[in-house]
Order: C-alpha cells, then sequence, then structure tokens
C-alpha cells in the first residue's frame, strides 16, 4: 500500500530504546497492582504484554500513559521523562487504544480520527471565529489525513458511519486509526483482538504488522497466545503486578513458569494454587 | 405520544367508501359554517357575530377547511399525483384532530366569555359538526406507502420562492400575533398554528423542508435575517410591540450565549444571569447617566468590549478552580456566584466598599445610545414608517444576535467544536487522545460569559436602568429552559425557546400567576417525551436515545451531511 509509509509519519530508528519504564510501582491502599516492573521498548518492535486476568497489565498501561501517576518509577519516551498527564504522554508521541472500547460513539468515523489530530492542530478560537487561511489550511490537512489513516487501517469506505453503528471488529480499527492520529512513535494496544473470531484475529495481526513497518513500535496486551506468539518480537509475562518472565516468543512459551502461572501445576505448590483458579479460563487460549 | 387507537379494520372495509364524500361535507362545512355568525355576544373572541364578516378565528376555520379539500383531493382526486410523496392520510388526521380540538375550544371559550352555551350562534355548530365529521372520516382513510418527500425534486425557483412564502408567512403571522390584545384569540392562533406545523410534519413536509434548508442555507440565513429586519416596519411605528420584541433579543441573545456552555461544552451554569449583569454594570457604571459611578466615558462599541472583557474575566475566575470537578458541583458552585454577584451589587453601595453600584437603588437614567448624530431615543422614519426608541435598539440587537450566532456556529464546526464533542462523549478518552479537557471548557465559559457581557451592556440602555434584583437566580433558570425547551446545541431551537419563555408570558398575561407552574409542567412534559428539545440536534438527540438503533442509523446521513 502507498499510503503505509507517509501515513503513519514519524519513523524513528529501530533498535534504540524508544520507551523505557524503570521501576514503575502502583500501590492502591494496600494494594500493590503493578511492583517494579521494568519494560524496554526500542524503536519499530512489537511487545507482547500477557498474563493472567488481574495481573496488573492495563493497570500498567495507564501508568505508561499518565492515566495513573505511578507511586514510585520512572517513564521515559526517548529518553525524556513522561509527566504522568495523558495529554503530554499523547503530545510527546505514545498513543493507546482501550480494553473496552472507548470511542466517540455518536460521532462519525471520521470525526472520531479527526479528534485524535487535536493535539496535532493548533487553530485556536479566534482562528476559527475568524476562518483565516491557517484554519482552512488544517481543517483540509485534518480531513485528508484522516481519510487517508481511515485506508491504512481498511475502513475507507465507511467514514462517514456512526462509531456507535460500525461492526464490533471495524469499531476495533477505529480505535487504532484514531491513536495512530496522534502521530505516535509508539502505540499500546489493549486487548486488541478479545472477542473476534479467527478471522478477524487475522486481520488484526496484518494490521500491527502494517502499523510496524510503518516505523513504529507497538506494545499489545493480549490473551490470545497464538496471536501474541506469532506477533512479537519481545513478550513479558506479568503476574500478580511483577515480572516473571521476559524474552523471545519461544523463550517464554517454552517457560514452566509461564504455563504454570496460567493453568497451574496440579500439585499444591502454594505459589500457584491462586493463580491456577483465577487464570483458568485462559488457559484454552495457550498453544 | 398521545395516540388515537385505529378504528378495527372490519369497520374501515365496511364504511371506508364513505370517508371520502364525508370528508368533502365536512371540510365544506366547515367553511359555510364560519361565513355565518359563531357567537351572539360581539364582544367576545373578536366580532364572531355578523354573517359574511369572518372574523379571525373564521378566516383560520376556512383555511383549515381549504386545507382539508387540498388533503383529500389530493389522496383521491386530480391532486392525486401529490399523494406518492405526501402521507396524506396522516396529514388529514392531524388536521382533523387539531380542528376539532380547536372548534371544542371555540364552543367552550364562547359558554365561558359571555356566560352561557345559549350565546353559541349556528354557525359554530355548523362547523363543529364539520370538524366532526371530518375526524370520522379521516379515521376511515388508510396510510398509503409513500415515497419520502425529499426525493421530489422541484425546480431551484421553486424551492426559493417555498422559503420566501415560508419567512413571509413568519413574519406576518407574528405580527398578527403580537397585535392580539386578546389572550384567548392568541391562544386560538397558537393551536391553529401548532395544528398546522403537525399537519405538516404528518404529511412529511417537513423532513422535505428539512432537506431543502441544508441545500439552500445561505438563502435561507437571507431570508431569515430579511425577515427578522423587516419586522418592526410591519408595526406601523407602534413601539409597544417593539419593547417586548427587544426584551426577546436580549434574552435570546443571553440564551445563545449561554448555549455554547451548555449546549456545546455540556457544561451546566446555573448562574449564568450574573454574566450579562456584570456587563450591565459596567454599561451603567461607563455611561453617561447622572448616576454613573466611574468617570471613565468610552464610546460605546469600547464600553462594549470593557463589559464583555470583565465578564469574561469573572468566567476565567469562576471556571479555573471549578471546571476541574464534575459537573455537578460546576452547577452547584455557578448557583453560588450568581448569588454572590447579586448580593455583590446589592451592598457596594458605600457604607460597605467603594460605591460603584448604588445598592438596591441601581444605576438608573441610563441615556439613550448616540452613533454620531443617530440617537437611539429618537424616532427615524424607514420606508415611510416611523421606528421609535425600541425599533432602534432591536436592530443593534439583532446585529448582537447575528454576531454570538456567528461565533457559536464557527466554533461549533471547528476543531474546537469536534474537541466539545469528544468531552461530551467520554472526557476520559478524549483527554487520553490528545484533546486539552480542561482547557476546552474555560474557553468555553469564558466566551459564553464574554457574549453575554456584551449583551448586558446593552441591555442596560435599554432598559434605562439596572439595578440588582433583575439578575436573580429564576433568571437563569428561565435560561436554561428556553435552551433545554428549544433544543441544546442549535442554533433555531434556542432561538425559538427563547422567543416561546419571553413572549408567551407577556401576551398571557391572565396566567401570569401560574407561569412557573406551567413551565415546570412544560420541562417535564419535555423530559418525558422530547428530552432533545423542540428543534432536536442531530447528535444530542443520539445522546439522548443511547439505546434506539434505529435513530441512529436513521440520523447517521444528516451528521455525515454537516461533517463533510
Amino acid at each position: 500500500m502507498t499510503v503505509t509509509a507517509e501515513a503513519v509519519g514519524a519513523r524513528p530508528t529501530a533498535g534504540v530504546p524508544l520507551l523505557q519504564a524503570e521501576g514503575v510501582i502502583m500501590r492502591f491502599g494496600g494494594l500493590v497492582a503493578v511492583n517494579n516492573v521494568n519494560m524496554t521498548v526500542n524503536g519499530g518492535e512489537i511487545v507482547g504484554l500477557i498474563g493472567p486476568n488481574g495481573a496488573g497489565k492495563t493497570t500498567f498501561f495507564n501508568c505508561l500513559t499518565g492515566m495513573y501517576k505511578p507511586t514510585e518509577g520512572h517513564v521515559r519516551l526517548s529518553g525524556v521523562e513522561l509527566p504522568p498527564k495523558p495529554r503530554a504522554v499523547v503530545k510527546a508521541g505514545m498513543a493507546r487504544t482501550f480494553q473496552n472500547i472507548r470511542l466517540f460513539a455518536n460521532m462519525t468515523a471520521l470525526e472520531n480520527v479527526m479528534v485524535g489530530r487535536y493535539c496535532r492542530t493548533s487553530s485556536g478560537a479566534f482562528t476559527s471565529i475568524v476562518r483565516g487561511p491557517k484554519f482552512k489550511r488544517e481543517e483540509v490537512e485534518t480531513r485528508e489525513r484522516a481519510q487517508e489513516l481511515l485506508e491504512f487501517v481498511g475502513l475507507g469506505t465507511s467514514t462517514e458511519h456512526l462509531a456507535r453503528n460500525m461492526p464490533y471488529g471495524n469499531q476495533r480499527r477505529l480505535e487504532i486509526a484514531r491513536a495512530l492520529a496522534t502521530e505516535p512513535k509508539l502505540v499500546l494496544l489493549d486487548e486488541p483482538t478479545a472477542g473476534m473470531n479467527p478471522l478477524e484475529t487475522r486481520q488484526a495481526s496484518d494490521l500491527i504488522f502494517k502499523i510496524q513497518d510503518s516505523g513504529l513500535a507497538v506494545v499489545v496486551i493480549e490473551h490470545d497466545m497464538r496471536f501474541i506468539f506469532n506477533l512479537c518480537d519481545r513478550v513479558l509475562c506479568l503476574v500478580r503486578g511483577e515480572t516473571l518472565v521476559e524474552g523471545t516468543p519461544d523463550e517464554v512459551q517454552s517457560d514452566p513458569r509461564v504455563i504454570e502461572a496460567y493453568i497451574g501445576t496440579g500439585t499444591n505448590d502454594e505459589e500457584d494454587d491462586e493463580e491456577g483458579t483465577t487464570g483458568a479460563q485462559d488457559a484454552e487460549d495457550t498453544p | 405520544m398521545i395516540t388515537i387507537p385505529n378504528i378495527p379494520e372490519s369497520v374501515v372495509a365496511r364504511h371506508g367508501s364513505k370517508a371520502w364524500p364525508m370528508g368533502l361535507a365536512g371540510a365544506a362545512l366547515l367553511v359555510i359554517g364560519s361565513l355565518l355568525s359563531w357567537s351572539i355576544d360581539p364582544q367576545v373572541l373578536g366580532n364572531l357575530s355578523i354573517s359574511l364578516n369572518p372574523g379571525g378565528l373564521q378566516i383560520m376555520v376556512i383555511a383549515q377547511g381549504l386545507i382539508a379539500v387540498i388533503l383529500l383531493l389530493a389522496d383521491k382526486g386530480p391532486l392525486a399525483s401529490l399523494d406518492q410523496f405526501a402521507d396524506t392520510a396522516l396529514g388529514l388526521r392531524a388536521l382533523a384532530t387539531w380542528t376539532l380540538i380547536f372548534m371544542t375550544m371555540v364552543v367552550v371559550a364562547i359558554t365561558v366569555e359571555a356566560g352561557g352555551l345559549v350565546n353559541v350562534e349556528p354557525g359554530a355548530w355548523i362547523c363543529f359538526l364539520g370538524a366532526v365529521l371530518l375526524f370520522a372520516s379521516s379515521r376511515l382513510v388508510l396510510p398509503t406507502e409513500t415515497r419520502h418527500l425529499s426525493e421530489a425534486s422541484l425546480p431551484g425557483w421553486v424551492e426559493i420562492l417555498i422559503i420566501c412564502v415560508i419567512m413571509a408567512a413568519l413574519l406576518f403571522g407574528t405580527a398578527y400575533a403580537l397585535g392580539l390584545d386578546d389572550a384567548w384569540q392568541f391562544v386560538f392562533f397558537l393551536v391553529f398554528v401548532m395544528g398546522l406545523v403537525i399537519t405538516a410534519t404528518r404529511a412529511g413536509a417537513l423532513s422535505w423542508l428539512g432537506s431543502i434548508t441544508t441545500r439552500r442555507r445561505r438563502v435561507l440565513i437571507l431570508a431569515a435575517f430579511t425577515v427578522t429586519f423587516l419586522f418592526p416596519l410591519t408595526q406601523g411605528g407602534s413601539d409597544a410591540n417593539m419593547s417586548i420584541a427587544a426584551q426577546v433579543l436580549v434574552f435570546a441573545a443571553a440564551a445563545m450565549g449561554l448555549n455554547i456552555v451548555v449546549g456545546l461544552a455540556g457544561l451546566l451554569d446555573l448562574g449564568y444571569i450574573a454574566f450579562l449583569g456584570a456587563g450591565a454594570y459596567v454599561g451603567a457604571a461607563l455611561s453617561t447617566s447622572g448616576f454613573a459611578t466611574i468617570g471613565w466615558k468610552p464610546p460605546f462599541i469600547v464600553v462594549v468590549l470593557v463589559a464583555g472583557c470583565f465578564s469574561g474575566t469573572l468566567g476565567l475566575i469562576i471556571g479555573s478552580p471549578t471546571l476541574r470537578v464534575n459537573g455537578d458541583y460546576l452547577a452547584i458552585v455557578t448557583l453560588g456566584f450568581g448569588e454572590i454577584f447579586r448580593l455583590t451589587m446589592f451592598n457596594l453601595d458605600g457604607n460597605n466598599g467603594p460605591n460603584l453600584t448604588h445598592g438596591p437603588n441601581g444605576i438608573p437614567a441610563i441615556p439613550d445610545l448616540e452613533f454620531g448624530s443617530f440617537n437611539f431615543g429618537d424616532t427615524h422614519v424607514l420606508f415611510g414608517v416611523p421606528l421609535a426608541r425600541f425599533s432602534n435598539y432591536y436592530f443593534l440587537l439583532l446585529l448582537l444576535i447575528a454576531f454570538i450566532i456567528l461565533v457559536f456556529y464557527r466554533l461549533n464546526t471547528s476543531r474546537i467544536g469536534r474537541g466539545w464533542v469528544a468531552i461530551r462523549e467520554d472526557e476520559k478518552a478524549a483527554e487520553a487522545m490528545g484533546v486539552n479537557v480542561f482547557g476546552l471548557k474555560i474557553l468555553a465559559f469564558v466566551v459564553g460569559a464574554f457574549l453575554a457581557g456584551m449583551a448586558g451592556a446593552i441591555k442596560a440602555h435599554v432598559d434605562v436602568s439596572v439595578t440588582p434584583d433583575q439578575y436573580i437566580f429564576l433568571e437563569s433558570a428561565f435560561l436554561l429552559a428556553a435552551i433545554v425547551l428549544g433544543g441544546m446545541g442549535t442554533i433555531v431551537g434556542v432561538l425559538i425557546g427563547a422567543v416561546i419563555l419571553k413572549l408567551l408570558p407577556e401576551k398571557l398575561r391572565f396566567f401570569a400567576d401560574y407561569r412557573l407552574l406551567l413551565f415546570g409542567l412544560l420541562l417535564v412534559l419535555m423530559m418525558r417525551f422530547r428530552p432533545e428539545g423542540l428543534i432536536a440536534s442531530r447528535r444530542r438527540q443520539l445522546e439522548f436515545h443511547e439505546e434506539d438503533e434505529e435513530l441512529a442509523l436513521r440520523v447517521e446521513g444528516d451528521i455525515a451531511e454537516v461533517v463533510t
């Protein structure tokens, strides 16, 4: 596709550390949801984040994107410390999607993506009222860019549909397009294939490869192990807020501790007992 | 809403063939009866006592009869080509229902006003019978499948002509309604207009009108402004109605300003009247009134800007700490601010702090504006019609409203407007997508306050004096009610809401005691049956009907049309 490269813009050098999270701790009262997690994402890399339900994956995402202020630890993007403010994080070049889709339901697909362009445009109230040349130029650019991005994710024909009227799979794509509209260097996808059938899942992984091809780094939370191990360059497994294993898909896949964490050992080993029950429903996803 | 149960099919099958002649007979009776005397007492409801000299109400019924004939002929007859586009049967039902309501009200009104049923003359009874026949026949006519009226393509000039005719009808209808001194007649006129509007809606004419107006927006805007501009000329030099009109425009200007805060940004502001008041006090204090408390006398254009900036600054001061919290808190804080403003103005009388406002006495004797040699207090002649003081202010206020509408529309259809929608939809997600949520809320608050300040500066001159008791909480509530009633986030809706809320109490003084009760009831009914307001903003309608998938599919095209 010709739009691929230009559509997503910034092209950081591969291999250089882009996101560095060091010693992130998130406490809610007495509960430690994320305990001393370190993660590094290099430019152009796809990193998977797995772990049983309640392991703290989404909380960790929220810490990275400034939705939560981590109790301790640092998050750096391209070496610059990120303040715990979602808007500043987006501006710095990190965008996300949500586990439970959070589109602007009563806006059209095009408008949703155009909202994503908000932080990269600057027409103020005065320019908007006077409708000066800057306003017109920005509006046209915003619209064209949004259209390009919708085509990039495969929604080129449903730009005028209301988000709430779109099929589930397309809503997920639209959320990705909206995130890409903020011109990120790194996209965080929170369960992008939840509730999808195998065909849709395959299309989703094609899309994520396409995003990688255009020079972006991606972090994916997922429960679908086949999807994750097929997609990612590196996988991080969180259990009870702590990093259990980090490595290539093969390493993580064959690590007995990961399998234990998900399905338990069957023995009365006290470490795995609780996780065995909570993680049981995810077991069927494990290859 | 209220639906009359359908007649069983067996009855329709047996008597369906009689519907058409029965309807025509009913329509004929309506026309004939209206030409006869309705009432013995000539003092009641205008003069309805002379045969072959129909009064206002009788002309309305003749019009209803003629429209019924047209609809019947379209249903089955020479005008049948109309039927393929319009829901004539549904239109006929609505018309017949409203005609019956109208005639029932006529009989009741004559009985009550003239003191006894004996005062009702045969003419009225003939009309009543006609209405009953028409009603019965309309229930027997079956609705047919029709194409959508918006598919009917007419030559461009016809569409423009229709817009002009509607606008002219609006102009003369308003002038006529304002000219009615008798409250009963005013009510009857309202019922008549409501009947016509509902008939047109049911027949599908309104959706067609909607499609014309989106295609011919420029013509429509031009026509609307021409009509409002021409309105003072219909008053024949009388300033009585113009004073009401000027008050309506001040109210409408404030409502449009509040509409930015409430309708676009979705913030509940219960103390908005304070910003209008702040502007009015600035306008008064900087005026050339002998009671003005500030020595500086800049030209009026500067005063308006200073008033706007002063109100805007107040908005900033109130907004910055409170807009970080959720909607309910904001409502309470603004409610408090409104009271603080009023009490402050009440107390800045020199005894407690500086004498800026003369306390409860306010600043009286504010002189009329003067632009060069044009004094707003003088009577000027335009096209042979003398235009007095309030007409002059009317034009100035019209200019202000045009400006406010421009600001409203352009902000709404820009990056900022998109941001506001996103905030209304999902504040957290908007923030996570890089929208400056706090900044946009503040912006809405300050722009709203600024516009109210400008309106206030003009209001000070229209009202001649500024006192604290003009800016009580009830006024804020009425502004909010105008928005809710008319339709949050719309331009036309809020203007209509403002006109209804300000004009009706002026014309219907006999229910002044029950005014709050009736408005309360009206709002409750609106919330139950049509929460999106009389004229619904498509997006707001969707927000109010989260579950309605059918609606979402239906209005999708409308929203996309506005976007692209």
